[in-house]
């Protein structure tokens, strides 16, 4: 029963993690990494939690299936603005994010 | 006399299978067939839609498990009076948006490719959101429907378009992954994802809560309510006129769709009129903030997508009118939301699609342009006027019998703020929308060649204003269909 | 039960709903068929509301009904009152139109202008008719909408900052009046005309929310029927064409917030309950005020138009006094003038716009001698300003008759002095007028002069004033025979009026 709780909190963590990278990166591919970080978070604490009842529950495996195959699809879509914006602009953040912290920006490479 | 509607198959499925088959094979067939495909598609939804209202008149609501496989680890689909008023809607703006796009895209090549495919999935997330019976089948539709919208936006390649795009696109991410660890932590306590199922099961711990908050702010994020709109006015205002028309009416009303679904069906044991007050301050924010921005806008499709901003509030407080109050006021609030909902749906799509059309014509997109446009394209015109009559909130609109509706609500429950804030956001939205009306009488203007949008261009747009119009001298039809969802599930 | 006269109310709507989404659709060039259209609609119209009237006159009752919501009906019928109201404004539509078409001839944006115009006068005919506060309502923000294009219809800064301020007036007035029903609805349901019971049994349980409500729909009606503290929209409204002027004033705006004054006192309220509530004093002394405070503010003005509105705003509260006079001779004088008025203030707009169009004439000091000049258009100016005046036999006199002698029967004597120096502020800003034309030598040239017509002005011009005149002095001399305006709202206040 603990076993499945580690997954969970380590899910939990990743998550927190993911979330954190989210909100304070403002590199476009960062961001993205931070977003598939939160989402294997939230795929582990999904099945962690539910695996506690008894033995091994299918539904939560058929679900986090389900959702990491949204996943790979919403970042190859992402990945795909994300190069033609590059290739557009030359600009790695998307403008309205870049204006209040410029000076942080600039030390960062392109 | 209509006995030969029972025993036609279950027509439920089909609401999801044929638009996806429709998206499939555009792809499959490229660009030549875009315009028979889609006809055929619509036509034949159409067709099911008319279907599913006799079934549903017949039989009341019904239920589909996919495959045979039964919930839980099947899917399941239900349609009741308020999921078949949605399907009607999403049939009839879709319509509308693929009749103006037929032409509109004419100008852009590139973009025919991608359009009609992502149209379609649209049409299927959308759907499946509409039908869906429990919270991750509903994660997916929503992801679906995102990633759609997002492709949409995008769709002409520009920059400012692609960074309104990636905003949108993290912004939905964003909200998905929060609705989803709610999902978790509602599976990991209940074992149960199916909405109706899961409102007698729930309890208010701490665990619970935790998770309706996380559903809640992933919602609010999706649907763009202020303060967490942002993304939205770009994404909107920045799409081509039929993709802002779909993303307005549609598709940022399905996670609001989720998020009431939530609170007045299936948590009503755990919401607490302290929380829907909360959320309908944020509405009351949307409202003001949203109809300010939209006023100082100097770009007409930029003041359209504020305007949306504001009209997502007045769904907000359909919250705290039905939280906490007398069955009959909440019955009223459930009534009045769900009707504007299905009002502003109308209203802005053919104010996007006329707006749209105005910037074709003006060569310009910002309010001067509109000087001595009415001499020259009165009907562009009209669906604008129509729309905004509705918008404002003034009779005979449906937006104005949504609106009486919400108001005898907070009368009956005495929450008299929550009146002066509906009458507050009315005489706003007059303000701003007069001000593009007042621009169409100047007639200073030396310009006299304006392009002409196409006829069909012209006619969607109108036909969808009139609808929204003429629901006010209809809404008896539609109030009994949403009205029907309270009387018998949840009360 | 559903016959054809089921539908009648409906069918007189849709006649100029129809005629306006038509002209909509007809090119700006084809000038003709748009008239053919507008004429045709309007004596289309005249012709189902004589039906009515006949019928009503007989004792039958029009109702088209179905439901908006599921416990708010739809409602149009045609009872005495909404009749007498909708046969006023079918009328001068007709010759408002006639006046239109040859004022507005070559001039830009004539699609739009007609279009609002019928839109205009199908949501007058649908306060005429509506049964019920909800469709009165509904039709009471209709006006608005479709009145302001025809304020802001020039284009000029003037006109779109004239169109602001009616908007601003009309709109808020409506939100005061949509609060008010929405909480008579919270307090007794739908709320039907001519079914007073519900609210008498309520005033037994709330009179003060009975009192605030009544307070909150006469400050939205009053706003329209531009009583003193809420009159300034209608001089600025003057910036408008001609046409716009005569139909704001005598037909359509003015008169729309009137006539619900009326509606909510008689057919909501019941005039016994008003007064048992204590509501008719305050009701005639706003009334009072607003009769001084316009036939004062008329005195100022020196430009014809302005002094014209600022009577309208005087002339149009004899009406609310005549209804805040507790007895039915009063009310007869009261909803008499709804009529006189009408005639007699589109007359003198037809003039003024006559003035305007022909010589350029905008002023008062400019009218010196016009009489020889345009010896018609005089004529029915003279007609109109005897008659605001109340100098027998034209029109106004009737009602002021009636008006004094209900106040002397109902015992409200204030009200005498009040209707005398009232009667002597409208001679003194009518009288000069009429000794520049008629006596005063012309001075120099006319401002701006065009000929139009071998006659005083363009027929189209000339041939609507000439006939609002005639009426308004037919309407006094006739004022005995049983087909007058009198005769007609003898017979509303003997089955409606019950003290």
């Amino acid at each position: 029963m603990s076993e499945f709780y580690i997954y969970a909190l380590t899910g939990g963590l990743l998550s927190s993690l993911g979330l954190l990278g989210f909100v304070f990166h403002q590199h476009l591919l960062r961001r993205l990494i931070a977003f598939n970080l939160m989402g294997s978070g939230c795929f582990l604490l999904l099945t962690g939690l539910s695996q506690s009842k008894q033995g091994v529950d299918p539904l939560p495996q058929a679900l986090v299936l389900t959702g990491i195959v949204v996943a790979v699809a919403a970042t190859a879509l992402a990945l795909v603005l994300i190069r033609r914006w590059y290739h557009l602009t030359g600009q790695t953040a998307l403008p309205e994010d870049i204006q209040p912290l410029d000076s942080q920006h600039q030390k960062e490479p392109e | 006399m209509f006995d030969w509607l029972q025993n036609l198959p279950l027509l439920l499925p089909w609401l999801v299978i044929l638009p996806l088959v429709w998206a499939l094979l555009s792809l499959a067939l490229g660009t030549h067939y875009r315009h028979w495909l889609a006809g055929l598609a619509i036509a034949a939804l159409m067709l099911v839609n008319l279907g599913l209202v006799g079934q549903w008149l017949l039989e009341g609501d019904l239920t589909y498990a996919l495959g045979g496989w039964e919930a839980p680890l099947g899917i399941q689909l239900r349609l009741d009076g308020l999921a078949l008023a949605l399907v009607g809607v999403t049939s009839l703006v879709i319509t509308a948006c693929a009749l103006h796009a037929s032409t509109y895209l004419d100008d852009y090549p590139r973009a025919q490719q991608y359009f009609w495919p992502l149209l379609a999935f649209i049409w299927a997330s959308l759907n499946v959101i509409w039908l869906s019976a429990d919270l991750f089948n509903l994660y997916v539709g929503l992801e679906l429907l995102g990633l759609s919208a997002v492709g949409l936006v995008a769709l002409t390649g520009q920059a400012e378009a692609l960074g309104a795009a990636l905003r949108y696109l993290y912004a939905a991410l964003l909200g998905s992954l929060a609705y989803l660890l709610g999902v978790a932590l509602i599976y990991s306590g209940y074992g149960q994802l199916d909405l109706l199922a899961l409102a007698p099961l729930l309890q208010s711990d701490a665990s619970t809560r935790l998770a309706l908050a996380l559903m809640t702010l992933g919602l609010l994020l999706k649907t763009a309510i202020f303060p967490l709109h942002s993304w939205l006015p770009p994404a909107h205002g920045k799409a081509l006129p039929p993709v802002s028309a779909l993303l307005s009416a549609l598709v940022v009303k399905a996670s609001f769709y989720i998020l009431a679904r939530l609170w007045l069906q299936t948590g009503t044991q755990v919401v607490v009129p302290s929380a829907a007050q909360m959320l309908g301050i944020l509405g009351a924010g949307a409202i003001f903030w949203g109809g300010w921005m939209a006023w100082r806008q100097n770009e007409l499709k930029m003041l359209v997508a504020y305007s949306t901003v504001a009209q997502l509030g007045y769904l907000m407080l359909m919250f705290p009118l039905a939280i906490g109050v007398s069955p009959a006021a909440a019955q009223l609030a459930w009534e009045g939301g769900w009707l504007h909902l299905i009002a502003h749906a109308l209203a802005k799509a053919a104010m996007f699609l006329a707006a749209g059309n105005l910037v074709l014509a003006m060569r310009r997109p910002d309010l001067q342009g509109l000087h001595g446009v009415g001499r020259f394209l009165p009907f562009s015109l009209l669906g604008f006027g129509l729309a905004g009559v509705s918008i404002m909130g003034l009779p005979p609109s449906g937006g104005f019998m949504a609106k009486w509706l919400l108001l005898q609500s907070a009368l009956l429950s005495g929450q008299w703020w929550w009146l002066l804030v509906l009458v507050a956001g009315s005489a706003l939205s007059a303000l701003y929308i007069f001000k593009v009306y007042q621009q169409c009488y100047v007639d200073d203007t030396e310009v006299d060649s304006f392009r002409h949008p196409s006829l069909w261009m012209d006619v969607s747009s109108i036909l969808l204003a009139i609808l929204a119009v003429g629901l006010g001298i209809l809404s008896a039809w539609p109030q009994a269909l949403i009205g029907s969802v309270l009387d018998g599930g949840a009360g | 039960m559903t016959g054809w006269h089921y539908w009648l109310p409906l069918l007189v709507l849709l006649t100029s709903l129809v005629a306006s989404a038509l002209i909509f659709w007809v090119d700006e060039e084809h000038s003709k068929l748009r008239s053919s259209i507008n004429l045709g609609a309007a004596v289309l119209k005249i012709s189902l509301v004589v039906v009515i009237l006949v019928g009503v006159a007989a004792g039958q009752v029009y109702e088209t009904r179905f439901a908006l919501l599921n416990n708010i009906d739809f409602v149009l019928r045609a009872d005495a009152l909404g009749v007498m109201f909708a046969g006023l404004s079918s009328v001068l539509w007709l010759f408002t139109t006639i006046y239109a078409i040859g004022y507005l001839e070559d001039s830009p944006n004539r699609r739009r202008f007609f279009g609002f115009f019928g839109l205009c006068v199908a949501s007058t005919l649908g306060i005429a008719f509506a049964g019920n506060l909800f469709t009165f309502l509904v039709f009471y923000e209709l006006l608005t909408l479709s009145t302001y294009p025809l304020v802001a219809h020039r284009g000029t800064a003037k006109a779109l900052r004239a169109g602001r301020i009616y908007l601003t007036y009309t709109l808020g007035g409506g939100i005061v009046l949509l609060i008010g029903v929405l909480w008579l609805y919270g307090l007794a349901g739908d709320v039907e005309f001519g079914d007073q019971e519900k609210l008498s049994d309520l005033a037994v349980t709330h009179p003060t929310t009975l009192k605030w409500v009544f307070l909150l729909l006469i400050a939205g009606l009053a706003v329209k029927a531009a009583m003193v503290p809420l009159h300034g929209w209608l001089p600025q409204a003057m910036v408008a064409p001609a046409p716009v002027s005569a139909l704001l004033h005598a037909v359509a705006v003015v008169k729309a917030g009137a006539f619900g004054i009326v509606r909510v006192v008689y057919d909501v309220y019941g005039i016994t309950l008003t007064w048992e509530l204590g509501l008719l004093l305050p009701l005639g002394v706003a009334a009072a005020v607003t009769i001084l405070y316009g036939s004062v503010r008329a005195l100022m003005q020196t430009d014809i138009k302005r002094r014209l509105a600022f009577s309208t705003i005087s002339q149009v509260s004899y009406i609310a006094l005549g209804i805040s006079l507790f007895g039915p001779i009063g009310t007869m004088g009261g909803l008499v003038h709804l009529l006189h008025q009408g005639l007699m203030k589109v007359t003198l707009f037809f003039c003024a716009g006559n003035y305007a169009e022909t010589l350029g004439i905008h002023r008062i000091c400019e009218l010196n001698g016009v009489g020889r000049r345009m010896p018609g258009t005089s004529l029915a100016f003279t007609v109109g300003a005897l008659g605001m005046i109340g100098l027998p036999p034209v029109a106004g006199f009737i009602s002021k008759w009636y008006l004094g002698t209900g106040a002397v029967a109902a015992g409200i004597y204030w009200v005498l002095p009040v209707l005398v120096v009232s009667t002597l502020l409208n001679a003194a800003y009518f009288l000069p007028l009429l000794h520049r034309i008629w006596f005063r030598p012309q001075t120099g040239d006319w401002p701006q002069e065009r000929t139009l017509g071998r006659w005083d002005t363009s027929l189209w011009l000339l041939i609507p004033t000439l006939v609002t005149a005639a009426f308004s002095l037919l309407a006094g001399l006739l004022a005995a025979s049983d087909f007058s305006p009198l005769a007609w709202v003898e017979l509303i206040v003997s089955t409606e009026y019950l003290p």
